[in-house]
């Protein structure tokens, strides 16, 4: 028994299919007590006032965002090096809910800054590094959909998410540099960890916990519709092959 | 409903813009996940009948 | 792999003005950019080495879908493939006769669009010096780019949403560099990073590129 036996897909079917629901129930859960509980019962921050509500949202979306490209990363070594076809299809599968953490992200990130920053947007280095994050989950997805041999897309796109998260680190610490380079100094971030007490705290580790339960139910489900599709696109070629 | 203050607008908007983002991509998943389902149990209904 | 890249070098030129297409490019855009901000001579020069960098980074996009998809088109692609040359080795050989038609003529020629575009004097030696350092890492991604898409028949604009977001990093410390240049600030820091970028693009890319053509000859 060991953890490669889940590459298999039938087996990956038939032990996927409880756990997802599990996650998917447990996720809804989570969400609902964190955000009621983040919503409704934490006060006011001191210099931000109400806005710091939107916390509950922005930051578990973008850990999800970079975690989920981190997903991607391993299940595209792991088809590149093993050949698994379920672990090509998880990458595939994760990208397009990747792309809407970042999405989630960069809008509540927008939203939050108007009224503190004076700006829906900033050329900050964090804003511009998720915005460079979204361009690559772009390129990645439609390199996905341009290409016809299922097994010729997995490698290409795992080529490309490979040097893809290469170049992603690069451009973080060049976005950094650059950023400097024009304002000494000035920093408009947000680090959530630094300053948070106790009564934000709790509910955001409560949505945080939701966001990846949410995070991982939907990579299964999808996963489990990507090998379906497969089967599906099998079957119909045998059909009209013997037809 | 907590007192927002001034900045109700802003954090329902974040709220509401986020909601259906997530809520979004949980439909399309799972309305795409019972399309699939649906089609692949007709084609082998049919190829075992 | 001298013959390839001659070869290449050879077609470039014969498909009509190959050194040409790219500078003629590059030129127009230097000039739709006064055209569309306007004549003032000190906004032009703040942004000139920005403008200089993405006509740059345009230019050398311009060109990348041919590097393998007439090869694959008349078969030579699987020869060469099949031949004792490395993959790898073919890929850079390639990257070396785009950037021989692009990198080199958008180089030398930059100094006369800085001075178009107000680019104050201290800056012109960064920009050339930039380019040169910069321009051979775009045609290596740009080969990496070409690689994967060089089996799709629509595979141009794909090609350029691919290709950008790699050459961000590139153009960050590029643009960087000349505009620090122009300043009189101190330049090492971009410029040591964009040799440094340049250096491991053009020593891994190519190992990446010829994994994508094996898998599109396949």
């Amino acid at each position: 028994m060991s953890l490669w036996e889940y590459a298999n897909p039938a087996k990956f079917m038939a032990t996927s299919r409880r756990p997802m629901q599990a996650l998917g129930a447990a996720a809804a859960v989570a969400l609902a007590v964190g955000l009621v509980w983040g919503f409704f019962f934490t006060p006011d921050d001191y210099r931000q006032g109400a806005t710091v509500k939107i916390i509950y949202l922005h930051v578990p979306s973008a850990l999800m965002a970079i975690n989920g490209w981190l997903m991607m990363l391993v299940a595209s070594l792991i088809w590149l090096i093993r050949r698994h076809h379920v672990s090509a299809l998880a990458a595939r599968a994760a990208a397009p809910v990747g792309m809407t953490m970042t999405l989630v992200a960069l809008v509540t990130g927008a939203v939050w800054g108007s009224p503190m920053w004076g700006t829906w947007w900033a050329w900050d280095p964090r804003l511009t590094s998720f915005l460079i994050l979204f361009l690559f989950y772009l390129g990645y997805i439609a390199l996905w959909e341009a290409i016809e041999d299922p097994d010729t897309a997995a490698d290409l796109t795992s080529v490309l998410c490979l040097v893809g998260s290469v170049f992603a680190v690069l451009s973080r610490y060049a976005v950094l540099f650059w950023n400097q380079g024009l304002h000494q100094g000035a920093s408009l971030s947000l680090d959530a960890e630094e300053n948070v007490a106790d009564v934000f705290y709790f509910p955001l580790l409560v949505c945080i916990a939701g966001f990846v339960m949410l995070f991982v139910a939907l990579v299964l489900l999808r996963t489990r519709t990507e090998v379906r599709a497969r089967r599906l696109h099998v079957l119909t070629m045998r059909r009209r092959m013997s037809a | 409903m907590p007192d927002l203050g001034k900045y109700a607008a802003e954090i329902l908007t974040a709220y509401g813009a986020s909601a259906i983002l997530l809520g979004g991509i949980v439909w399309a998943s799972v309305a795409r996940a019972a399309r699939l389902r649906r089609r692949l149990d007709e084609l082998e209904g049919r190829g075992r009948g | 792999m001298r013959d390839v890249f001659l070869r290449d070098l050879r077609l470039a030129v014969r498909a009509g003005g190959g050194f040409g297409l790219a500078l003629a490019f590059f030129l127009i855009v230097t000039v739709l950019v006064p055209l569309a901000v306007g004549p003032r001579a000190d906004l032009l020069a703040a942004i000139a080495p920005g403008i200089l960098w993405v006509g740059a980074l345009l230019s050398s996009l311009l060109s990348l879908d041919r590097i393998f998809a007439l090869d694959l088109e008349d078969g030579s692609l699987d020869l060469l493939a099949t031949s004792p040359l490395p993959l790898e080795g073919l890929v850079a050989a390639k990257a070396a006769a785009h950037w021989v038609t692009t990198g080199l003529p958008l180089t030398l020629a930059a100094p006369l669009f800085g001075l178009l575009l107000g680019l104050p004097g201290e800056g012109q030696p960064w920009l050339v010096a930039t380019l040169a350092l910069g321009t051979p890492a775009l045609s290596m991604i740009g080969a990496f780019g070409a690689a994967l898409t060089v089996g799709l028949r629509r595979g141009g604009l794909l090609l350029s949403l691919l290709v950008l977001p790699l050459y961000m990093p590139t153009l960050i410390f590029g643009a960087e560099a000349v505009r620090r240049g122009a300043e009189g600030l101190s330049v090492a820091t971009p410029v040591l990073m964009l040799a440094g970028i340049t250096a491991g693009v053009v020593a891994l890319i190519p190992f990446a590129a010829a994994a994508a053509i094996r898998v599109n000859l396949r």
